[in-house]
């Protein structure tokens, strides 16, 4: 990756300069409802598929009776696990595939309660739902392992990759003069964006475009493309608007390959809308978890030793890891660690990635951890930390490329009043209300990608940046137009941005947090070469006004190009262009290093997560950092906590737009808010079925549980984390939060709370 | 959702005389009915649309008490400075429900008709076993997940909890359901399951709800309703308590006290043994807590439940001593 110097014009205005509080350019659009999202899209001559779910955690499905189904008005196919769709198992996200293996995105073999076993496509909605309920399906039921607490789960098994280990942490903890060991848990979490999941899939002869919201246009219309044995660009998939993913908008699922598969044989376009409840199982959550932790330290609260074993659900068919370890070896310097992970298989489909995978309860057990080695140590929390202060990072023994974590906490610190914290727990209280304060720290590793991006200059001035990149609300429109404001020199409101389409050039995943930096880079790079071609044009051109200054190098501000000395000619853009008859400027540019180029370097870079590098694959180690300051009122009677104040300070690197960033950041704050006290999938231990699976039933923390949160960035530009001086934001802001929070409620109420939700009834 | 008729009521008649007909369901804000259509477990075969009636939206106020008509939206009815003068605890209880979005659509009518949030109720694909739906079938929440299920009221046939509000604050001042030829006192209104769960209330094919009758008095007046739960907004009970309040001159003694419970029974539970214990006594804080605790008599729990045994004294306890001002 080039490192390219970045101007440095800093504004703080809201000028839609780089580093400045641009708002959302889509933001117009969303709340006028002008957005077209995706199931939104008109399509001539639509079809309407239903899914079918199974009502069992186990077993086979023994026949499908479609008769009814068949017979009710509007029906026009119903499919079962008998049917062939004539599909392929498509590759990974690591670009491995099995060898002509067929697919059957509706099994006879069921693995989970609510798995897609039948479709029906009817000329209605409601008659396609209608007649999905009049499928008769018999199973032959066999034992479920409904959750990973039921008693026949077993302990689970070893993940090789996952044990981490250096000193001697038994020894060592058992020498140790402090030592506290807890259990914590967490329980299935969903994504629950705003937006269900579904798609419309239209054929075109052996052309397939898919409108579905996507964080990865390029990976999910390979995956479409390899499930039809297809050559990958003829499948096209647009995102343009994504109404939230977390996670869970970055791959193809068994309902996208129902619905082009049911698309393909009826010879019409077909819409399918998962349910709400459906989504609860259409594609996993984040899995449930349980780690232990042994903390052995001196007398000073000094940490000698970590012992940790941890586990994480998954389903019975596939793996995904919740690595409870993701955070633990990182955070502190300790000179003797040990730690394992296990995973649990149930029947549960299985987990995926939700906001700051194994960060996110990895800290929670350790953030919690440190808060009980405080008070064993009678140590303030914050100094605590302090105290164990990692220099460099302890597992990769390699040095921080930037970590702002002192700042973090003294400014959090600062902001919040913590030094007037009484360090009793149940020492504050106003009437019934128990006020309690706690601390927790969060991390999140750097990835870096690569990915390309198109700028056009058109003769009108008009700058469009183009990327098959996706925006599902974090703000990529608008930090691409900033950048190619920045890059280009031209005014913001100049510049179109079109996104979100997998015909347009690659673009890497918008997942771990590392879409921003991969994408602003190839922005950046694109649009300094349209200045430099703008310039050589200006310079070199036969009817340019330009080519008698003089002059060996022009400057472009505020969209019209000059002489630097200020005396010669001054043009816009579009001046410039129609002097010189040119009607476009069109420049590429990816930033894969030079072995990388051509079709296969592309193809792995957009299309697989192999090509990201990893936190530590250079000389550094780089995380973006954050301490979240949390105060909570408990109701002494009621149980109820009410989070009343958060100050939360963050090392995210280089921030390109504040105003973004701190959205980025309050929204994965408020998230945790949920996490910490309400969120959690109810399995009924008898049949594994997922009971609360609608919003009115799985709660999410609204407006009244949100307090002021205020949000502090401590970062410095990290130029070895991406090549504008960006860090990752978007999951960071929810790691830390939920320790924080239990944190606080135990100073509130003197008890721990160790597994999540701390609901009232824990309290009580 | 299988295919209905849709027809729109121009008089209470016609709507009472289509809604005779087997299959037949009265529309009014639609937020319960939709719901349950869409979970499978209405499959009304004719919709009759009353929202249009006129005159039944009217919410009126004199000497007595107030009128409030059927169709009158929970969030008018909340606002409504008469109701939130003389019943603040009707105003709050439904303020403390849903959302802002549903109290603009839903009706007080359809309010009292609302069915329980037993999520096996609700997934009738999945859980066939439901003697609320489908009479003798079985209960399905008995060895489930009961954290929100009733600890009051309930039978080996039903635990399921009554889920609404408003209910509760009607049935502790006394209030009584219009249901045209009849009126009846809303406490007789709701029943609890015993071996027929699948009868909510008392009302009966063809016989529609015209409005709620709210008799006034100083202890309504003096109302409050306390809600408990771990969202702050737009979720059920916990536990919840209407408690009006009306002291002697003497400003401690209690000349009139009503006492309901929501979120932990199976129809909202007035808790008339509360109340024994403290009329014409004087209020303190110790007293109260005793008393409070007989709102729990009888009180059974299932599994998860039983916190709300814990809970629901102190709500009831908490809310009086707000109104007597000694919390
Ligand atoms: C997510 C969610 C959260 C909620 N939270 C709460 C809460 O916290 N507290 C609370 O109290 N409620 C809550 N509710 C319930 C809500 O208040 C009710 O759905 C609403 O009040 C029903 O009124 P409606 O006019 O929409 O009824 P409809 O859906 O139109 O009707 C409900 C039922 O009553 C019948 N009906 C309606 N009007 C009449 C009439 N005049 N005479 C005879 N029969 C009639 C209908 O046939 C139907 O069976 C919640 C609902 C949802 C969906
Ligand atoms: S508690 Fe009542 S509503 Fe719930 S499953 Fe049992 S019978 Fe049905």
């Amino acid at each position: 990756m080039t490192i390219m110097e970045t101007r440095t014009k800093q504004g703080d205005a809201s000028d839609g300069a780089l580093g400045g509080r641009f708002s959302r350019l889509d933001g117009k659009l969303k709340i006028t409802g002008g957005a077209t999202y995706a199931l939104e899209h008109p399509v001539e001559g639509l079809a309407y598929a239903v899914l079918v779910q199974s009502t069992i955690a186990a077993g086979r499905v023994v026949k499908v009776d479609t008769t009814k189904a068949e017979a009710a008005p509007g029906t026009l196919l119903v499919v079962t696990p008998e049917t062939d769709l004539e599909l392929k198992v498509a590759s990974d996200w690591y670009g491995n595939r099995p060898d002509d293996q067929p697919y059957h995105p509706l099994p006879r073999e069921v693995a989970f309660n609510g798995q897609a076993i039948a479709a029906v496509i009817a000329e209605t909605l409601e008659q396609a739902t209608e007649a999905a309920r009049l499928v008769e399906v018999t199973y032959e039921e066999t034992t479920a392992v409904a959750s990973m607490d039921s008693p026949n789960a077993g302990e689970g098994k070893l993940v090789d990759q996952f044990n981490i280990a250096w000193g001697d942490a038994e020894e060592a903890l058992a020498a140790s003069p402090l030592r506290i060991e807890a259990e914590y848990s967490t329980p299935r979490e969903y994504h629950v964006p705003i937006e269900p999941h579904g798609l419309t899939a239209r054929w075109d002869g052996d052309r397939l475009t898919i409108w579905e919201p996507s964080q990865w246009t390029h990976g999910m219309a390979r995956s479409y493309a390899e499930l039809f044995g297809l050559p990958d660009e003829n499948v096209r998939l647009l995102s343009p608007f994504i109404g939230g993913g977390f996670g869970s908008k970055a791959a193809v699922y068994a309902y996208g390959a129902v619905a082009a598969a049911v698309a393909r044989r009826l010879g019409r376009p077909v819409k399918l809308a998962v349910t709400r409840p459906q989504n609860f199982t259409s594609y996993g959550g984040r899995a449930a978890t349980r780690q232990t932790l042994e903390l052995g330290a001196n007398s000073d609260g000094i940490l000698q030793a970590i012992v940790h074993r941890g586990a994480s659900e998954t389903s019975t068919y596939a793996d995904f890891p919740e690595q409870t370890s993701a955070a633990t070896p990182l955070m502190y310097a300790v000179p003797n660690f040990s730690s394992e992970h296990r995973l649990v298989p149930a029947n549960t489909v299985m987990p995926g990635a939700l906001r700051a995978p194994g960060k996110n309860p990895s800290a929670f057990g350790l953030e919690c951890a440190m808060d009980e080695l405080a008070y064993a140590a009678g140590v303030d929390p914050v100094e605590i930390r302090l105290r164990n202060y990692a220099e460099h990072d302890p597992q990769s023994g390699k040095p921080w490329s930037t970590r702002q974590m002192r700042e973090a906490l003294a400014a959090g610190s600062e902001a919040f009043g913590w030094a007037k914290r009484s360090f009793e727990p149940r020492s504050m209280r106003d009437g019934r209300q128990l006020i309690g304060w706690g601390v927790g720290c969060g991390t999140f590793p750097v990835l870096r990608a690569a990915s390309e991006a198109m700028i056009r200059l058109l003769s009108d001035g008009t700058v469009e940046v183009v990327s098959g990149a996706i925006d599902m609300g974090q703000g990529t429109y608008t930090i691409l137009a900033q950048t190619a404001a920045e890059a280009l020199g031209v005014p913001v409101g100049q510049i179109d941005v079109r996104l979100g389409d997998s015909s347009l050039p690659g673009a890497t995943v918008a997942g771990g947090s590392m879409l921003a930096g991969a994408i602003t880079g190839a922005v950046h790079k694109a649009a300094t070469a349209a200045r430099e071609e703008l310039i050589g044009l200006a310079l070199n051109d036969a009817n340019s006004p330009f080519r008698d200054t003089g002059a060996n190098t022009l400057t472009v501000t505020d969209g019209r190009i000059a002489v630097p000395r200020g005396d010669g000619p001054s043009l816009t853009v579009a001046e410039l262009m129609s002097a010189t008859g040119r009607d476009l400027i069109e420049t590429r540019r990816n930033t894969l290093p030079e072995a990388d180029q051509g079709p296969e370097g592309h193809k792995r870079a957009w299309t697989t997560m192999t090509a990201i590098q990893g936190p530590t694959a250079g000389d550094y180690s780089m995380y973006s950092w954050c301490a979240h300051f949390v105060e909570v009122r408990v109701d002494e009677d009621f149980g109820t906590i009410r989070v009343s104040r958060i100050v939360s300070a963050f090392d995210c690197g280089r921030i390109y737009n504040p105003k973004l960033a701190e959205s980025q950041w309050r929204g994965g704050i408020i998230m945790g808010i949920g996490q910490a006290l309400l969120e959690e999938g109810l399995v009924d231990g008898r049949n594994g079925r997922v009971i609360n699976n609608n919003l009115g039933d799985y709660l999410v923390a609204t407006n009244a549980d949100v307090p002021h949160i205020e949000v502090i960035s401590v970062g410095i530009p990290d130029l070895n984390a991406s090549v504008l001086g960006g860090k990752g934001v978007g999951e960071v802001g929810i790691v830390g939060v939920a320790p924080a929070i239990a944190n606080a409620v135990f100073h509130a109420t003197g008890k721990r709370v160790r597994d999540l939700p701390i609901t009232l009834d824990k309290l009580i | 959702m299988r295919d209905f008729s849709y027809s729109r009521a121009t008089s209470a008649d016609q709507a009472r005389q289509a809604a005779i007909q087997s299959g037949a369901m009265l529309l009014a804000g639609g937020t319960t009915l939709l719901d349950l259509a869409k979970c499978g477990v209405f499959e009304p075969e004719a919709v009759i649309d009353i929202t249009h009636l006129p005159g039944f939206s009217d919410i009126e106020m004199d000497a007595a008490g107030a009128r409030i008509g059927a169709l009158a939206k929970m969030g008018e009815v909340a606002d409504h400075p008469a109701i939130r003068a003389n019943f603040p605890a009707v105003s709050e209880s439904l303020l403390l429900a849903a959302s802002a979005q549903l109290r603009n659509m839903a009706t007080v009518g359809g309010n009292l008709l609302q069915r329980t949030r037993c999520p096996y109720f609700r997934d009738p694909a999945t859980f066939p076993a439901c003697n609320k739906r489908s009479p003798g079938s079985g209960c399905s929440a008995i060895g489930g997940v009961t954290r929100n299920h009733a600890v009051l009221g309930t039978s080996e046939a039903c635990i399921a909890s009554y889920p609404g509000d408003l209910a509760v604050a009607l049935v502790a001042f006394d209030a009584s359901v219009d249901l045209g030829g009849r009126t009846v006192l809303a406490d007789e209104f709701f029943l609890t399951p015993g071996d027929r769960p699948d009868r909510d209330t008392v009302i009966e094919p063809g016989e529609m709800i015209a409005g709620i009758v709210i008799p006034a008095s100083p202890a309504a007046k003096n109302s409050t309703y306390l809600k408990v739960r771990d969202r702050q907004s737009y979720e059920f009970a916990a536990a919840s308590a209407a408690v009006g309040l009306e002291l002697e001159e003497d400003g401690r003694t209690v000349r009139d006290i009503r006492v309901a419970l929501g979120g932990v029974a199976t129809k909202p539970w007035r808790a008339r043994a509360v109340e024994q214990a403290l009329v014409g006594k004087a209020l303190d804080a110790a007293s109260v807590e005793k008393a409070s605790r007989l709102a729990m008599e009888g009180a059974v729990s299932h599994g998860a439940n039983r916190y709300k045994i814990e809970l629901a004294p102190r709500v009831v306890a908490r809310a009086i001593l707000q109104m007597g001002g000694l919390a």
